[in-house]
């Protein structure tokens, strides 16, 4: 993503948001509704290129994690709101439910108080499960089932689709985005900060959000407020032809352990099928490798839970970095340096509780003196745009009268349009990567061997860059290397 | 002494075994046809590959042009035939067959297009 | 929408679906080919290379002369050719097969036919299908996305070279990126024999003294942004020899890994797939078990000579017109794969007629006999002075051959190579 701007060129902001991934592109839609000057600083080539874009995708149920915990209540007031979000923003979300499958006994036990969990935290519709109700619920799972938990209203989302629309919706709203802008210093004058990137750049704002992620540590440190550190967790993931005749009607979780909540069998919300993650303590933040040894793992487990999966069905695999900073999520007004706001250490459930994080983030800022003012002419709806998989013959012939692009198919195994790969670019994705989390092009079964050299041609064609310029994800990630 | 040869004639892809008789000529084995004994002399005594490149075309839309050797090109010089191929811009339209580079490094033997462009 | 009828609709405007079309417009029925490329040809386009054409045309062509002889025969009929159109959706719940086909050029189309050949091809395995681990970065392509940008945009992806998979496409562009002035530093193979031709090994290794590592894995791409390198370690009696792997330092790694006939539109309308050659399972006339779609080509089963798919797309393209015109298959025998076979296409023949049998073996051997035996009678015996898996084997059998199966109550033919 370039520059986005939804204001004319301007300095001074009265609040400066550092990471757009989920929580920070929360943070920034929610100010938007104010009267308010807002930039969000990312330095990666687009927004929600760090943990937001290689998670689960999960709306989770509520019933993990105490309530005396405030990624708990978190947890429950997000996932509560991502009905009404999914109405403005148009990102593709469906309550599937979740199940918890039991596959002993004595796994019974930890159902039992996840079940009780979940009442003392208010979840709506929770419910133990017999062997038969659990098959019921979700027929792929193994015969071996002994029970388990049903939640109906855990569901799935595609977290970088959300992300670009709570951006695109901030954006809409006046707030600013500056991408490939990694923050390296910062200094106070009276009431502002200036906050400066490695390249020169520079915005001042009285407010600083540090939502960072896995760098939220090195940005306090260059604020000058708490120590801490965060701590990189991998986890790799499988992802599954959307033939495959192990796709279940439900997300299912085994029976979680104190660590972790175990490897999952996503039904994603595009057709698609997730396994995974592993969890694995890594020192260097930006290693996104998968091992075999890794892989291998989340094969056996989720073959545990939903046997007739088959390794024939794997379309390709991928890593993801949680930030993890201690038990909870450490979101507070700093006691350090003035004006700055800790978001930090939002590993799951993040992407659930981000839009709770938007509005007690919000609320923080209000406490640390932030005037806020409602806009009257605050637009929650971003425009929604057809996505050719989707939509009916009739309604096809509708558009492809409209622009003929529609009805040039680039991507076929998703099923992507030019018109929809232009959209995106327009939107200000340039980057292949960037193309591919918004249109899904280049993610399905053939992984953009057959649709690449397209998007490339449609890239130049609308940008007017070079074809030295492409890369899949900004920077040195360059496609092409010279030409005959 | 014998030499193993895999002849790429056709995609049978025998296997030669090439030895030297006394009177300087070779014997050839392995062989399922009379085009093996034709491969394995000409192999050793003047090795020579059909060349397939692309050449540039005047258009910027337009795709690179697909050209071939007519016949097979002496081994060692396909570097520099490749070079001059290279180096060939072609006005379209232009139709497959089109002479590309007449008699290619005075070798005699014609580069042509293998596509219709234009 | 726009309403269109057609006798006979095909999918796939490559060689396959060419040949077929011209069967059917020859025995005078109306016919369509529907492409979702912007040209005919296929894939044939991009392979710049020569090899083509010794059995069809008795001359070697490069793929974009022999697409372009059979596009010029396609230009003198009364072939409709669609292209830059794809087939979206069909409908085969009624009596006629209905086809939407979306395309920038025409808009949305309703086709409508009887007999539908599916000759839609294969596509490439990928980095996920075989699943190496490591980072990724840009650098990582599957060789036919390189050809094509090498070959018609004119772009080099990357500069210094490895290839993963000793498939065909890998060894042409080995010596397509020495030739564009890239280093490539070697071939990597999991078998402990090449997947390609015996030919290309020859003029695109050999010419170039690029090192073909057989029995090796590819066990790890590095690289934060772009490929820094590649893990490579051999392997002994099928286990990995971890303490001897070893890293070679290059900008792009090109697999070239296998092809898998693309038959999600095929699975949709309800055919039967063989899982042995992951195309349809079809009977002596090249029928799916969905009545009258019929497949031919790499949709099928893969081959490695378009000779090959022209000559088997035909046969569907005639049998398909047969069909249209009333006529069906008169004595279906089962033919199955016998040992060292992996497998036979089609798995039916007819025994009053004649067939054409593709087949692919499981083994490496020089001087080896196919034999075609009815309920355990051979009557065909074949003398091969060398076989293996990467080269297609193909036999006919007449009805002479099989008149002991014609005979017989319950006959199966069965191919074995020993």
């Amino acid at each position: 993503m370039g520059e986005t701007s939804g204001k004319g060129s301007c300095d001074g902001y009265d609040v400066a948001i550092i990471g757009a991934g989920v929580s920070g592109a929360n943070i920034a839609r929610r100010l938007s509704a104010y009267e308010l000057d807002v930039v969000l600083l990312d330095k990666e080539a687009d927004v929600s290129f760090g943990t937001s874009k290689a998670n689960s995708g999960i709306v989770h149920g509520g019933f993990h994690h105490n309530r005396k915990y405030l990624k708990s209540r978190l947890e429950i007031q997000g996932a509560m709101m991502f009905d009404r979000l999914a109405l403005e923003l148009d990102f593709p979300f469906r309550r599937c439910g979740i199940v918890v499958a039991a596959l002993h006994d004595d796994e019974m036990l930890a159902i039992d108080q996840l079940y009780r969990q979940g009442v003392e935290n208010g979840v709506i519709g929770i419910e133990m499960c017999s062997r038969e109700r659990m098959l019921g619920l979700e027929p792929k799972l193994s015969p071996d089932t002994v029970g388990g938990l049903w939640a109906p209203g855990g569901g799935i989302v595609e977290p970088y689709r959300f992300a670009f629309s709570l951006v695109e919706s901030a954006v809409k709203n006046g707030a600013r985005v500056l991408t490939g802008f990694a923050v390296e210093r910062a200094e106070r004058s009276g009431e502002r900060w200036t906050v400066g990137a490695s390249d020169g750049r520079a915005v001042s704002a009285s407010y600083v959000v540090n939502a960072a992620g896995l760098f939220a540590d090195e940005v306090s440190r260059i604020f000058g407020a708490e120590e801490y550190r965060i701590r990189a967790r991998k986890g790799e993931y499988y992802l599954l032809d959307r033939l495959t005749k192990a796709r279940p009607d439900r997300v299912v979780f085994p029976v979680p352990t104190s660590v972790s909540k175990g490897m999952l069998v996503i039904p994603t919300v595009e057709g698609t099928v997730l396994l995974g993650p592993t969890a694995e303590s890594i020192e260097d933040k930006t290693d996104l490798s998968t091992t075999r040894s890794e892989l291998e793992k989340i094969l056996g487990s989720a073959r545990t839970m939903i046997p007739s999966i088959s390794e024939t069905d794997v379309i390709t695999s991928f890593a993801g970095l949680r930030p993890t900073l201690g038990e909870d999520f450490y979101i507070d007004i700093s006691a350090k340096a003035p004006g700055f706001i800790q978001v930090a250490g939002i590993q799951s459930p993040g992407l659930t509780a981000s839009p709770a994080i938007g509005e007690y983030v919000k609320d923080l800022l209000k406490k640390a003196g932030l005037r806020l003012v409602e806009k009257g002419d605050y637009d929650p709806y971003v425009e929604k745009r057809p996505h050719m998989k989707d939509v009916d013959h009739f309604a096809a012939d509708g558009l492809v009268k409209k622009d003929p692009a529609y009805g040039n198919m680039v991507c076929r195994c998703e099923r992507v349009s030019e018109a929809e790969i232009v959209a995106a670019v327009r939107a200000g994705h340039t980057t292949l990567d960037g193309i591919k989390y918004f249109t899904r092009a280049q993610m399905g079964r053939c992984q953009g061997g057959f649709c690449t050299y397209k998007i490339i041609k449609i890239v130049m064609r609308e940008t007017g860059l070079g074809w030295d310029e492409i890369t899949k994800r900004g920077d040195a990630s360059r496609i092409l290397k010279d030409t005959l | 002494m014998s030499q193993e040869l895999v002849c790429i004639t056709c995609p049978m892809g025998c296997r030669l075994t090439v030895g030297k008789l006394d009177d300087g000529g070779l014997s050839v084995s392995g062989n399922r046809c009379p085009r093996g004994v034709a491969y394995a002399e000409a192999e050793l005594l003047d090795p020579r590959r059909t060349v397939t490149a692309t050449c540039g075309v005047s258009s910027a839309d337009a795709p690179r042009l697909p050209v071939r050797t007519t016949a097979a090109f002496p081994r060692e010089r396909v570097p520099e035939l490749l070079a001059a191929i290279y180096a060939v811009r072609i006005r379209l339209p232009v139709r497959r067959g089109t002479v590309i580079l007449a008699d290619a490094l005075g070798t005699g033997i014609d580069v042509i297009a293998t596509r219709s462009l234009g | 929408m726009k309403e269109l009828r057609y006798d006979a609709v095909v999918i796939g405007g490559g060689a396959a679906g060419m040949a077929a079309a011209l069967e059917l417009d020859g025995a005078g029925l109306s016919c369509a080919i529907v492409e979702r490329e912007e040209n005919l040809g296929g894939i044939l386009v991009q392979c710049i290379h020569n090899g083509f054409g010794l059995i069809e045309f008795n001359e070697e062509l490069s793929g974009p002369e022999f697409a372009e002889r059979f596009e010029d025969r396609v230009r003198g009929t009364g072939i409709k050719p669609y292209v830059g159109t794809t087939v979206m959706d069909i409908d085969v719940s009624g009596g006629d097969k209905l086809l939407y086909c979306y395309s920038a050029e025409y808009g949305i189309l309703r086709m409508s036919c009887r007999a539908i050949v599916l000759a839609m091809g294969c596509r490439e395995r990928n980095r996920g299908n075989i699943r190496i681990p490591g980072s990724r970065p840009a650098g990582v392509y599957t060789a036919g996305l390189a050809q094509r940008l090498v070959n018609i945009e004119g772009y080099i992806p990357g500069k210094d070279i490895v290839i993963v998979g000793s498939g065909d496409i890998g060894l042409i562009m080995a010596r397509r990126m020495s030739w564009v002035g890239c280093k490539v530093h070697a071939v990597v193979e999991i078998l402990p024999y090449p997947s390609g031709l015996t030919r290309n090994i020859v003029q695109c290794l050999h010419d170039f003294s690029i090192p073909l590592y057989l029995s090796h894995l590819t066990t790890n791409i590095v690289g934060k942004d772009r490929v820094e390198g590649v893990e490579i370690t051999p392997l002994e009696n099928g286990a990995l020899m971890t303490e001897k792997a070893f890293t070679i330092a290059c900008d792009t790694v090109l697999l070239s890994v296998g092809l898998v006939p693309e038959n999600e539109l095929s699975k949709q309308v309800g055919v039967e797939m063989n899982p042995m050659t992951n195309g349809p399972s079809v009977d002596s006339r090249l029928m799916t078990n969905v009545s009258g779609v019929f497949a031919c080509g790499n949709v099928l089963h893969v081959h490695d000579l378009v000779d090959y798919v022209v000559e088997e797309a035909r046969r569907a393209g005639a049998f398909a017109a047969l069909w249209l015109k009333g006529e069906r298959a008169k004595l279906e025998v089962r033919v199955k794969a016998g040992s060292n076979v992996r497998y036979v296409a089609p798995g039916r023949v007819d025994a009053e007629a004649d067939n054409k049998i593709y087949l692919r073996t499981l083994i490496v051997k020089n001087d080896a006999t196919l034999e075609v035996r009815v309920n355990n009678r051979v009557i065909k015996s074949v003398k091969k002075t060398h076989i293996q898996p990467s080269e297609m084997i193909t036999v006919s059998l007449g009805a002479k051959d099989l008149a002991a199966a014609a005979g017989s109550p319950d006959p199966v033919v069965e191919i074995a190579i020993s």
